[in-house]
């Protein structure tokens, strides 16, 4: 018993992660719509950011911002880094995601993958 | 107790998203991601990463917000029923999250100082920054200056994707009579 909660308190993070990128990758796999399935994709894109992110901190650390305390421990600053930049290439893919979504949308008159299907094997 | 407030966070975060998945009103969907994008943020600060909850809380819940209401616009608001049975896409996300879950046991337990992530190149930063750098700020130090190609690199992604938003939403003048001709000022507004 006492093994089970030291083990939920040490990989709590990672099982979050982890539930947040199947749960992404889920919706973006079963769902027909095109918008629902690039928000499915941004869940998985934010969930990476946890991955790298909760490593790095170390407890009773503090933020990479430096203070004249000599005997300060601070988190681990390269994570963060690369997440800046995740995030920013993040919201370039579903600005482009979108833009497709609305020229199909312009196309074929939806967003569903069932319809555009039909309608293409129509012509 | 930051350990607690993680996982309550976490916890929370994990609640929207099932919410998110089970929801057919896009609007409401896209409203709630805003949320988690904003619980992310939060549980980010608790990380000892302002930064980076200061950009997912600007980009993440901010501007992808405002884009996904933009298309949405443009489109329709509500999914259709699904014609598949979701069980498959189910075993299929099941089944990789109990092999990560599985993967899991073999990494190093969360807060610690001394695992691979926090003894190597990461850890030396803010030994560093002072004598090379000399800003207070170590993430701002590795991101402009040691790791500045990456950043460069970055600037090159997002100028590719607008160049992309652009050609996919330029309007076609060659057919006459397009009803969407009207929809033109907000497409030209989605490049930003």
């Amino acid at each position: 018993m006492n093994g089970l909660v030291s083990s939920i308190l040490e990989h709590y993070n990672q099982w979050v992660t982890i539930f947040l990128m199947v749960a992404g990758l889920y919706v973006v796999v079963a769902r027909g719509n095109m918008v629902k399935k690039l928000v499915g994709l941004s869940v998985f894109q934010t969930s990476v950011y946890l991955l790298y992110i909760s490593p790095g901190k170390i407890l009773g650390g503090t933020a990479p911002i430096l203070i004249d305390d000599p005997n300060a421990v601070y988190s681990n600053p390269l994570p963060h880094v690369l997440i800046l930049t995740a995030i920013v290439v993040g919201l370039a893919t579903i600005a482009l995601g979108l833009g497709l979504v609305v020229r199909i949308n312009e196309v074929y008159g939806t967003v569903e993958e069932d319809e555009i299907f039909e309608r293409s094997d129509d012509e | 107790m930051e350990a607690f407030i993680n996982m309550v966070l976490l916890t929370m975060m994990a609640a929207s998203v099932v919410a998110l998945v089970r929801m057919r009103n896009l609007f409401a969907v896209v409203i709630l991601f805003s949320v988690y994008s904003f619980l992310m943020a939060s549980v980010l600060v608790v990380l000892d990463a302002p930064d980076v909850a200061m950009t997912e809380a600007a980009v993440g819940s901010g501007v992808s917000t405002v884009l996904f209401l933009a298309a949405l616009y443009l489109t329709k608001t509500e999914e259709a029923q699904p014609r598949h049975s979701p069980l498959l896409p189910m075993f299929v996300a099941v089944v990789v999250g109990a092999a990560l879950v599985y993967g899991t046991y073999d990494m190093p337990p969360f807060g610690a100082a001394d695992t691979p992530v926090n003894t190597h190149v990461g850890a030396q930063y803010p030994g560093r920054t002072p004598a090379e750098i000399d800003i207070p700020n170590v993430v701002s130090a590795v991101l402009a200056s040691y790791r500045g190609f990456d950043t460069l690199g970055e600037v090159l992604v997002v100028f590719t994707a607008a160049i992309g938003v652009l050609l996919l939403l330029r309007r076609n003048k060659r057919r006459p009579g397009d009803a969407s001709e009207e929809a033109g000022p907000d497409r030209a507004g989605m490049e930003d």
